[in-house]
């Protein structure tokens, strides 16, 4: 049947490989994809319908001003509303309390503790024993103890930007090195730096901590910068992007009259473009990305990083959580625009035409 | 410009000892077109590597204008080389693949240009200067890439097989051009190739290798003509030489050459030369043109072998005929106007005074 009726065979053979294929690759995109949507209508919601089943907001309208709250660190510190619900410790000493907020008509509860003071309407301090359920007051909490958020994404940009820069820079050296240059027991060595890869990071943490203490640099941006300024991943990647490159043009460049190091800034690097691109892009979103080490290191609230201060979002200063999904959605932006500037020159092959071809 | 002696160069590979040169020794003069050739394997690549300084020399020296190079780096040895795959820069364009030597050495900019549309226009690449690599086709790859060596100037040129990519019209056009350019710069060029016909057309002087030894040094018709041993007349001239396994014997009417299917009867004069090799083994051999020639057919006295045509090759102006005699092979070069077919038997005629004869180890005795 088939060899008769080639053309029927044809199509069904299309079909299968380019309509079904698209099919299932959509049906992917939708899967990966939904999450984000979820995340991105969350932060749009009023607190009250985090929780409800629907995608939008009960009464229909976005709550754009999620997004300012994040940033307003003297809004999203100060709460004024009445008095409910306080809890007292044994000492008798109040530990938290809720305020039904006169603009949303929420409750939120608090933890209290020493630096947050209560006001009422002229604006004058209630001392704590005059607090009583009821009241309406104005709760603040100080101002640097609570979210910095433009501060933790500079800290974030400017701590994952350094470490970027000089893995890269250290991995391509390493692996020109490596690729590149004939010295004695180069591929011994090779080996060695690639065997390190093999120790989970979490085993190297305290080691690394104990030496980030001796050197003084606990709590610095320092200390988050230089132990992830060198990498055996990246020296391995770079290398084995950098053996695809024909010798003959590291021989041309020397009779050229190159010297090694114009070799590598003229010729070699150049080529090695979209395996630059790569790394700088797995680098700047596995650093930008990061908490444990900035979690164990940080102890500063100015110099957290978005991973940490993504902390202050969570329920322990009552629910936030439309917040921090608007907190989530803008630290994602720059990983997407990082991806969508570079894709294009991570897939573009500049060695072809090195040679004949 | 220069000279370039070679004296006793060895080259073993450290790592399995291989010995990939032995004991080369030549004398290149200046301005002289010297072609290296043998099959792949043979050393003549890292001999111009060595030259070029790319691979280190493990005993002997190179001089280049009577100044040994064995230390000096490539950049200081005032040579240029032109690659097998071109290696041009595929993120500079072509002006800047030629000027890249000329900006490492800091030549005023001025000087760069006019040095690189001098180079360009001897080419004929001129309109292709803004180019990438990506964009040329491969004779346009080779053109900058020996642009990219005479912008420099050097005392020596040196060719890695450079035509060896290209197709078969394109490397004859490339070779004539190559040949042009030696007479108009008047360098010194050192050109290695796997094919004979382009060492034969191009060289001054050739190089025959084997196996890291140097098999012969001659112009290219007396390597042809007086090959000395087997290896020579066998890897020079195409179709290649017909060689017959036998041995002399010392008859009634004087000495002939003897295996179970041909007896061939040695010319007198050659008796001084072969003589003292009645009763062993040699090898006999002809070039295709020698046999059933014109001139083989009229000359008296000259032996003949009869052949079954197997296979007919009409190339146009001549026809190759391909049969088998024993174990041996055998090709003749015919005149297109005899009108050969497989299945004919043919009677053909040897043209002796071109013939060779080699001792059992191949040296050449005529």
């Amino acid at each position: 049947m088939s060899t008769t009726n080639p053309e029927k065979k044809s199509f069904i053979g299309k079909f299968l490989s380019v309509y079904a294929l698209h099919i299932l690759l959509a049906a992917i995109a939708f899967t990966l994809t939904l999450p984000f949507v979820w995340m991105i209508l969350t932060s749009l919601k009023p607190l009250k319908d985090i929780e409800s089943s629907s995608w939008l907001p009960s009464d229909g309208r976005l709550r754009w001003e999620n997004y300012r709250d994040v940033f307003d660190t003297e809004n999203a510190n100060r709460q004024i509303g009445t008095l409910q619900d306080m809890k007292f410790d044994e000492d008798g000493a109040l530990v938290s309390a809720a305020v039904l907020r006169d603009a949303d008509g929420l409750v939120e509860t608090f933890n209290v503790d020493r630096k947050t003071s209560f006001y009422d309407s002229e604006g004058l301090p209630i001392e704590e024993k005059n607090l009583q359920n009821g009241i309406h007051v104005r709760m603040d909490r100080p101002a640097g103890e609570g979210v910095q958020f433009a501060r933790f994404y500079w800290n974030s940009i400017f701590i994952a930007s350094w470490v970027t820069f000089l893995q890269v820079i250290t991995s391509a050296f390493a692996a020109y090195a490596f690729a590149r240059l004939k010295w004695k027991g180069r591929d011994s060595i090779f080996m060695l730096y690639l065997a390190t890869m093999m120790l989970p990071g979490l085993v190297m943490m305290i080691p690394n901590f104990q030496i980030m203490i001796k050197l003084g640099l606990v709590d610095t941006y320092a200390g988050l910068i230089i132990p992830s300024a060198f990498s055996a991943f990246g020296t391995f990647l770079m290398r084995q992007f950098m053996l695809t490159i024909p010798s003959s043009l590291d021989e041309a460049a020397e009779i050229d009259g190159a010297n090694k190091w114009q070799t590598f800034w003229n010729v070699i690097l150049p080529l090695a473009r979209p395996g630059l691109i790569t790394l700088t892009i797995f680098t700047f979103m596995g650093n930008y990305n990061s908490f444990f080490w900035p979690l164990v290191m940080l102890r500063t609230t100015a110099k957290y990083t978005l991973p940490i201060g993504m902390l202050f979002f969570d329920s322990s200063r009552g629910q936030s959580t439309h917040l921090l999904m608007a907190a989530i959605t803008m630290s994602v932006v720059p990983m997407v625009l990082v991806f969508v500037l570079m894709q294009k020159q991570m897939v573009k092959g500049i060695a072809l035409g090195a040679v004949k071809g | 410009m220069a000279d370039v002696v070679l004296k006793n160069v060895c080259k073993i590979y450290d790592d399995n000892g291989f010995k990939a040169v032995d004991d080369f020794n030549l004398d290149i003069k200046d301005r002289e077109f010297i072609v290296l050739v043998g099959p792949s394997g043979c050393g003549k690549s890292t001999t111009l590597r060595m030259v070029a300084g790319l691979e280190d020399i493990s005993s002997g020296t190179i001089s280049i204008d009577g100044t040994i190079v064995n230390d000096v780096a490539p950049k200081d040895r005032d040579i240029a080389m032109v690659f097998q795959n071109y290696a041009l820069y595929p993120h500079m364009s072509v002006f800047d693949n030629m000027a890249f030597g000329l900006k490492l050495r800091h030549l005023p900019k001025k000087e760069i240009v006019e040095r690189v549309q001098e180079a360009a226009e001897i080419l004929g690449i001129t309109e292709l200067l803004d180019r990438r690599p990506k964009a040329l086709s491969g004779g346009q790859r080779q053109r900058v890439a020996v642009g990219r060596a005479i912008v420099r100037k050097p005392k020596v040129f040196l060719f890695d097989e450079p035509l060896s990519n290209l197709d078969a019209k394109m490397r004859v056009q490339m070779r004539v051009e190559i040949s042009r350019l030696h007479n108009r710069l008047g360098a010194t060029m050192i050109y290695v190739t796997h094919d004979q016909t382009e060492a034969m057309t191009m060289g001054d002087r050739i190089v025959v290798m084997e196996s890291g030894r140097v098999q012969q040094v001659a112009d290219p018709m007396t390597l042809y003509n007086k090959p000395a041993n087997k290896f020579v007349a066998g890897f020079i001239g195409m179709p290649p030489m017909n060689f017959f396994n036998g041995g002399i014997v010392s008859g009634d009417n004087g000495l002939s050459f003897k295996n179970e299917h041909v007896n061939i009867p040695i010319p007198p004069e050659w008796k001084d030369k072969i003589g003292g090799m009645a009763g062993k083994e040699a090898v006999f051999g002809i070039r295709p043109e020698d046999i059933g020639s014109t001139r083989a057919e009229e000359e008296p006295g000259m032996p003949s072998v009869s052949l079954d045509v197997e296979v007919v090759e009409p190339m146009g102006s001549e026809t190759y005929i391909y049969s088998t005699i024993g174990n041996n092979g055998v090709v003749a070069k015919l005149d297109a106007w005899r009108n050969f077919k497989v299945g004919d038997k043919a009677e053909l005629k040897f043209f002796m005074p071109n013939a060779h004869i080699f001792d059992g180890s191949g040296i050449a005795l005529v």
